[in-house]
């Protein structure tokens, strides 16, 4: 299970909706306890698809690198990676598997004529052959439990 | 020599949950064949069916790329640091 608070999820929302009709993306920084984890912060990276970033999108080893150090230096880890389907339901692709690991978490949120609609979770199985559905959690942001 | 591996958190699980693991190796690629003859379970996460180092995968040397040195090739000595780093790629697939 993904735990992310409504402003972690609107964060990234509002990326996909500032990058589109572009693919955003960036790594998920949070906790992980073996049984569950939870996105603390988000690390907005460059689509490094030039070529095509519409319908792809690219994080180098160095940015990969520079989203660990940001982890590290907030006492995280990085736990998965978001980015948007634009005009695409958020659905993985046969590309997305392709170039997919397991443990990590990965978000996919549809933008819909520039609109942020539906976010998806997915994880990779252990055997590489197909992304599995990971529940979305909602925190309840501090202050609105009565 | 001894080369130490240094193993991403993602893969750790196919690895006894090791952060890095040492082994004996001339080369670059003796050293991931190592690897993965020990942690089998790894060897798909790296490697393509037909043997080749996936494409987002990247295999550093200390801290350079091994495709810019001789790659699976390259010469390793005691004390040496292989790390693999991923990059992160998908899209929408159309």
């Amino acid at each position: 299970m993904l735990i992310i608070s409504s402003g972690i999820a609107q964060g990234i929302r509002d990326y996909g909706a500032r990058d589109y009709p572009n693919e955003t993306c960036g790594a998920m920084l949070g906790i992980d306890n073996g049984e569950g984890r939870e996105i603390r912060a988000l690390f907005p990276l460059a689509n490094r698809r030039d070529d095509s970033p519409r319908n792809r999108f690219s994080i180098t080893a160095d940015d990969f690198r520079a989203a660990e150090r940001a982890a590290k230096e907030q006492g995280l880890e990085v736990v998965g990676w978001y980015h948007s389907h634009p005009d695409h339901p958020a659905r993985p692709s046969e590309y997305d598997r392709e170039h997919a690991w397991p443990w990590y978490s990965y978000v996919i949120v549809s933008i819909a004529s520039g609109e942020p609609r539906e976010m998806t979770s997915w994880q990779l199985t252990d055997d590489r052959s197909v992304f599995q559905p990971e529940e979305i959690a909602w925190a309840v942001p501090p202050g609105s439990v009565k | 020599m001894a080369v130490k591996l240094e193993i991403p958190t993602a893969l750790r699980q196919f690895a006894g949950k090791q952060a890095s693991v040492e082994f004996n190796a001339a080369t670059v690629g003796d050293a991931l064949k190592q690897l993965t003859g020990t942690y089998g379970d790894l060897r798909k996460h790296l490697y393509t069916e037909d043997g080749r180092i996936r494409s987002f995968v990247n295999i550093y040397l200390n801290d350079e790329d091994i495709r810019y040195l001789q790659k699976e090739n390259t010469p390793t000595k005691d004390g040496d640091t292989i790390s693999i780093v991923p990059s992160i790629a998908g899209g929408k697939g159309i």
